[in-house]
């Protein structure tokens, strides 16, 4: 036994030949384009960036205490908050209703999927560019339709919720999808059951379709947690740089994509971006240990 | 019993109600985009009443985009983006997915740690790294450039690897009997088995690439070298106001993955839901 354990059979030594040459060329990519990067995301994160780009001055902490004791980091974070507030519920609420319409005979059904679907596959620039059609104060669609003059995009008050309304708009269907297949994992036994002892529409869906479609719902919440905290592209497309609702509604994502790549200070955006990894990474352990108080596991 | 199948009508009535409001939600913006980009610039500006659809229909908003904003490089240049990046995608995944999944190897725990981390690592991360990387080897407006980050894929991977897991355990025994070497092996008998997780791995990084915004912005601001997604951003920044215009310009940009969406719809679904909220 010991000596098989020190000298591979030929078989091993195949597969470890194999293995290593299959592997390569991916574990050489990550480690060049992610891992590399992170080290160096780090390590610049400690500079200031030289003027034109050249001449990094080793600065410390100074970036952090910049980004830290700034009130823009903060307030962006704010707006991200406040714009997942509004995607992440409302997107699955819609979601569970509709998949559990959907998930029944029901007439139009592959059509009705279809179109919910349909967001996903646009490029979010040019959903972008409609919805700010749409909201425009003078011209758009909805102020039209309902006779009012609402700044949909460039009132601080109510911007960060036109915002969110787009979001819940471009991922319900996302949700939805996820969702129908939760429930065809759910045995009919239960709802047949269920009719026996009386129970109705409403009762068996909270007392059957939550409960069941617990980690699902989990699943869903947790990644779109994740995916709005990184919110770019909308707030880049409907936010010009005048806007006036613009500090109300920038994500931490966007104070990055500027500071980092605009203002090509890149030194900052390393400190914004890390601060945001230790945040998602604090939100991540956190809904992981919250995830046995309400999800419920057969 | 009246009043239960009374109750029942009423419940469908409700539920058929809610889906169809729903699905105009959906669609008005779609509709709408594809209107005004019919339209004259005064129909689209055109309030109380406004106008709904165009009096003719003007084809003339897509010819000035076409032309004025080098449509048909943002079309080759997505295009390529998208070839690229699926071939080395599924390619180095399909490989890296059946070794981690059929085959035993020194360092196979911690190498897949390493995939491991970099899916829960936000991409952002990378970012300014990767910027760097692409202008000191002279990419900056260029198809490698776009692709350059989209190169291999953890997350491919991932989902090859549990592709190659689910399938028979038998499989290559009967092939090494044959006398077939690992290479052949996965060649002939494993890699065509996992055709659904290609797919799915390939119209996911295709849609990916297809809605990324931020990296092809920093690598390609050249209006001749940059994708749609980007494109739009700048078209927006010099346009703001002609409506029509802007209309003809996201119609023409959507159209394509719409299009590829109606005729592989599931394999679609597939590919984007078994993504796990990336997209």
């Amino acid at each position: 036994m010991a000596t098989t354990k020190r000298k591979m059979t030929p078989s091993q030594k195949s597969q470890a030949k194999w293995g290593l040459a299959f592997v390569a060329p991916t574990m050489i990519g990550l480690i060049v384009l992610n891992f590399y990067p992170i080290f160096n995301t780090v390590y610049q994160s400690f500079f200031k960036t030289g003027d034109f780009g050249m001449g990094n001055i080793f600065v410390g902490l100074q970036n952090y205490v910049t980004v830290l004791k700034g009130g823009e980091f903060w307030s962006s974070l704010l707006n991200t908050f406040k714009y997942a507030l509004i995607e992440v519920p409302f997107s699955v609420a819609f979601a569970l209703l509709l998949a559990v319409f959907l998930n029944r005979k029901i007439a139009c059904r592959g059509f009705y999927r279809t179109v919910f679907f349909l967001p996903m596959v646009a490029a979010p620039a040019a959903i972008a560019m409609v919805w700010r059609f749409l909201y425009n104060q003078q011209f758009g669609l909805i102020n039209n339709v309902f006779h009012s003059t609402t700044a949909w995009i460039s009132d601080p008050k109510i911007a960060w919720i036109s915002l969110g309304v787009i979001g819940v708009w471009s991922v319900v269907g996302y949700n939805m999808i996820l969702l129908i297949a939760g429930l065809q994992e759910i045995p009919h036994d239960y709802y047949e059951a269920a009719e026996i002892d009386g129970a109705t529409g409403i009762k068996q869906f909270f007392r059957i379709t939550i409960p069941l479609l617990s980690p699902t719902i989990f699943f869903i919440v947790q990644t779109r947690i994740i995916g709005a905290l990184q919110q770019f592209d909308l707030i880049f497309m409907m936010m010009d740089r005048s806007n006036p609702a613009l500090p109300k509604t920038q994500t931490v994502v966007y104070y990055f994509y500027v500071n980092a790549f605009q203002y090509n200070n890149r030194g900052l955006g390393a400190a914004i971006v890390l601060c945001m990894l230790v945040l998602i990474m604090m939100i991540t352990w956190v809904l992981q240990k919250s995830e046995k108080y309400w999800v419920f596991y057969n | 019993m009246e009043s239960y199948k009374a109750k029942k009508a009423l419940t469908q009535g409700l539920i058929h109600l809610f889906l169809i409001v729903f699905t105009i939600t959906m669609l008005v913006p779609f509709l709408w985009m594809v209107l005004t980009a019919f339209k004259t610039q005064s129909e689209s500006t055109a309030i109380d009443p406004f106008v709904i659809l165009p009096s003719t229909w003007h084809f003339d908003n897509f010819v000035t985009v076409w032309n004025s904003y080098n449509f048909l490089y943002l079309y080759k240049n997505t295009l390529l983006m998208i070839f690229f990046r699926v071939l080395c995608a599924v390619l180095t995944a399909t490989m890296a997915g059946y070794a981690f999944g059929r085959l035993e190897f020194p360092g196979k725990k911690i190498l897949f740690a390493m995939v491991l981390i970099q899916m829960m690592v936000p991409a952002q991360i990378f970012i300014i790294p990767q910027y760097i990387m692409v202008s000191k080897l002279k990419w900056i407006n260029t198809i490698a450039g776009l692709v350059f980050p989209g190169a291999v894929t953890a997350f491919g991977t991932f989902l090859l690897k549990q592709g190659y897991q689910g399938l028979p355990k038998d499989l290559e025994e009967a092939a090494s009997i044959d006398g077939c070497n690992i290479g052949q092996q996965f060649l002939v008998i494993m890699m065509p088995l996992t055709r659904s997780s290609m797919v799915s791995l390939g119209i996911f990084t295709a849609v990916f690439a297809f809605k990324d915004l931020m990296w092809p912005m920093i690598v390609c601001s050249d209006a001749k070298s940059t994708t749609l997604s980007a494109g739009l951003a700048k078209m927006q920044g010099q346009f703001s106001s002609n409506f029509p215009q802007l209309m003809a310009a996201a119609t023409m940009a959507c159209l394509p993955m719409i299009v590829l969406y109606l005729i592989f719809q599931k394999q679609f679904v597939e590919g984007i839901a078994t993504s796990g909220g990336k997209l």
